[in-house]
């Protein structure tokens, strides 16, 4: 086979995505597919070198994403990937590490992780799909459920108040936070990268319909029916107040980016507290010895 | 087998608490992540880590809880570190689910328990033995871990080092279970040369680029690793899988995965068990104990001794796995064994197993809080030889 002809065998993501385990799991019109794709992208648009780019997962239909990744990948226990990451960047700091899950995973069960993570500035890209339902188990409530939404576990309407994890992040001082839709294709791909190749943590929410549970609960059509209604639906507002983006049943979302600041990141503070107080003493330490330069960052 | 770096090992004589020893046996094992909580009275290993680390080079992060802190040594490890975490009951409970993780994903990790009267927040700062079923047993599903016990600061620096090197070698989680007694005595401690200590490196795969699967074994089942960023692009998974490491939940694959979990200790314990055993030439009585109880029977083993009770002593430096076959053979031989602890009858539960009632077990259990009148074990001797 000639090369030209290979080239047309593959798919443009094939360096990034396992094609070895395809077909994936997800449902049809599930909005998780499309947010990989955005984030496949991303990373290629980066050019950081994929074989030092981490991908970590916790639980749930969005914490198999570690596994359709072809970077190392660890699919880890619910809630967890965010310490998980913690130790993977702090041992190895050369890495890019990406933590890629669902909102119940990340703001339920693992919530202590995500705001010590956000305070501490820990140099990790979070990506978070956000479906408002627990997809996985079978489509029941999640912190981060609309009042009135029908779930498995509020058959009669969800009504505990809802995360609205940008306002959450923003308070616990996250560097930079977007949200869009999993139909905003182009701009989540472009925040995706921006996050990327930001120190510190950085937060990027993607609105995205869990077809098979939520919209069929709810009767709101088809998965891809709903990704357009909050594609539709939603205001764009760079800069806007986190505090202001609360998110309501069946109505307008607003996206946009929401935060983009400096703060030093938990290494930067590390090493410069340990300078401050032991100065030559102090020897700054990357654990990692294979190869390979590692930034200073 | 490596030598130790000198810049990591205090050599000399030294006065150290338990806990401190730990620190510097992980230090001097190459330990270089520790993520912790803290929690009395295991507080003191990490926080002479904090101290003693900056000039040496290597991280501590106080995480946000205990199940963050073993988690984040999960993640130290498979980016290159030697890692380690240390608590005692109720955070020991609380990281269950992420040893689990690591028995699964064949994570080299060491876990210190310096172990305090339960159940709950029981007797924060008093001693007890009761997590060493819980350090077996604790997570769910069938998996095998490492577990030794010190009985003596110097024993806690040594077994510190045997610990981060049985992790290496089988790629597993090794728990250190320290008791209060041990991790605040104070004692001698002398530190070898770092040219003594032996260190074990990691199992590092020497797969190109492309070959590498994460769970492809040889003959001792033990796979290679893999850190990382070193370019195999690897995906591993707390899910029943395969050699490559991809999901694979069926029966076969998962019958395979358990048993190989388990059987690479199993198959292996005669040379991962250490014991410490005097008098057994000729003993009608064998007592058995590990920790600060070892210290404490004693005097027991030696007043009944002068009374001509033959009583010979088995001290479990290992106690998982745990000694079948020597406890098997003893059983054959001797009248009764006697196993106080400081908890309500755990280890006894297996010497009980063990001895498949050719020989009496009987249990001196000691709730916590305290250790045992050394006349209540001498009783006990007496009873048994009776
Ligand atoms: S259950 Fe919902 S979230 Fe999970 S794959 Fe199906 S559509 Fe997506």
């Amino acid at each position: 086979m000639s090369d030209a002809m290979k080239r047309t065998d593959q798919h443009p993501l094939d360096d990034i995505l396992r094609s070895d385990r395809l077909p994936h799991i997800w449902c049809a019109t599930c909005g998780i597919g499309t947010v990989v794709k955005c984030f496949a992208e991303a990373i290629q648009r980066t050019e950081i070198p994929l074989d030092d780019v981490a991908v970590v997962s916790g639980i749930g239909c969005t914490g198999r994403v570690a596994g359709y990744v072809k970077l190392d990948s660890y699919h880890t226990t619910h809630g967890r990937a965010i310490p998980f990451a913690t130790g993977l960047k702090l041992a190895n700091p050369r890495l890019k590490v990406v933590v890629f899950s669902g909102d119940g995973d990340l703001s339920a069960i693992g919530g202590n992780h995500l705001i010590h993570a956000a305070r501490r500035n820990m140099d990790l890209t979070v990506i978070c799909v956000n479906n408002f339902i627990y997809g996985m188990t079978g489509g029941q409530a999640a912190p981060t459920t609309p009042n009135t939404a029908n779930t498995s576990t509020t058959p009669f309407g969800a009504f505990e108040p809802p995360f609205n994890l940008q306002k959450l992040l923003e308070a616990c001082g996250a560097s930079y936070q977007a949200r869009w839709t999993s139909l905003h294709v182009r701009r989540l791909t472009n925040s995706m990268t921006e996050a990327l190749l930001k120190p510190g943590f950085s937060f990027v929410e993607a609105i995205a319909p869990c077809s098979t549970l939520y919209a069929r609960r709810n009767r709101l059509g088809s998965g891809f029916d709903l990704m357009k209604f909050y594609h539709d639906n939603s205001e764009i507002q760079h800069g806007a107040d986190p505090r202001e983006v609360d998110i309501s049943f069946q109505d307008s979302i607003i996206v946009g980016k929401f935060i983009d600041r400096e703060r030093p990141t938990w290494q930067q503070l590390n090493d410069a507290q340990h300078n401050r107080s032991l100065g030559e003493k102090y020897f700054r330490h990357d654990i990692v010895e294979a190869g390979g330069e590692v930034s200073d960052a | 087998m490596e030598k130790a770096d000198s810049k990591r090992v205090l050599t000399g004589s030294h006065y150290l608490d338990g806990d401190h020893a730990c620190t510097e046996g992980a230090l001097a094992a190459g330990c270089n992540f520790i993520a912790g909580y803290p929690i009395t009275p295991s507080t003191e290993v990490v926080e002479r880590y904090s101290r003693r680390i900056p000039a040496i080079g290597g991280t501590f992060i106080q995480m946000e809880d205990e199940i963050a802190s073993i988690t984040a040594v999960l993640g130290a490890v498979w980016g290159g570190a030697k890692a380690m975490t240390v608590t005692s009951g109720p955070g020991f409970s609380l990281m269950m689910e992420n040893i689990g993780l690591a028995a699964m994903l064949e994570t080299p990790c060491v876990i210190v328990n310096v172990m305090r009267g339960g159940p709950s927040t029981g007797l924060p700062t008093m001693v007890g033995q009761a997590d060493v079923m819980q350090a077996r047993w604790g997570s769910h599903g069938d998996y095998e871990i490492i577990a030794l016990a010190p009985q003596s600061p110097q024993e806690a620096f040594t077994l510190m080092i045997d610990a981060f090197n049985l992790a290496e070698r089988y790629r597993l989680p090794v728990m250190v279970m320290l008791d209060e007694c041990i991790g605040h005595m104070t004692e001698k401690v002398v530190i070898p040369e770092a040219c003594e200590i032996e260190i074990r490196p990691r199992r590092i795969s020497t797969k190109e680029k492309g070959e590498y699967l994460p769970y492809e074994i040889g003959a001792d089942m033990v796979p290679d690793m893999a850190h990382a960023g070193e370019g195999h692009r690897y995906h591993i998974t707390g899910l029943t899988h395969d050699e490559r490491g991809y999901p694979a939940m069926d029966a076969e694959v998962h019958d395979k995965l358990v048993r190989r979990l388990c059987d690479k200790v199993r198959e292996q314990a005669d040379d991962i068990i250490m014991l410490d055993e005097d008098g057994m030439d000729g003993a009608e009585i064998v007592l058995i104990s590990y920790g600060i109880t070892s210290r404490v029977a004693r005097a027991s083993i030696e007043a009944t001794r002068a009374a001509g009770i033959k009583v010979g002593s088995l001290r479990l430096q290992t106690l998982w796995p745990f000694p079948e076959k020597r406890i098997g053979e003893l059983a054959g031989k001797v009248k009764a064994f006697v196993v106080p602890e400081v908890n309500y009858g755990q280890i006894s539960l297996e010497v009980e197993r063990c001895a498949a009632g050719r020989a009496q077990t009987l249990l001196v259990p000691h709730m916590g809080g305290g250790v045992h009148d050394p006349a209540v074990i001498t009783r006990a001797i007496e009873e048994a030889a009776k």
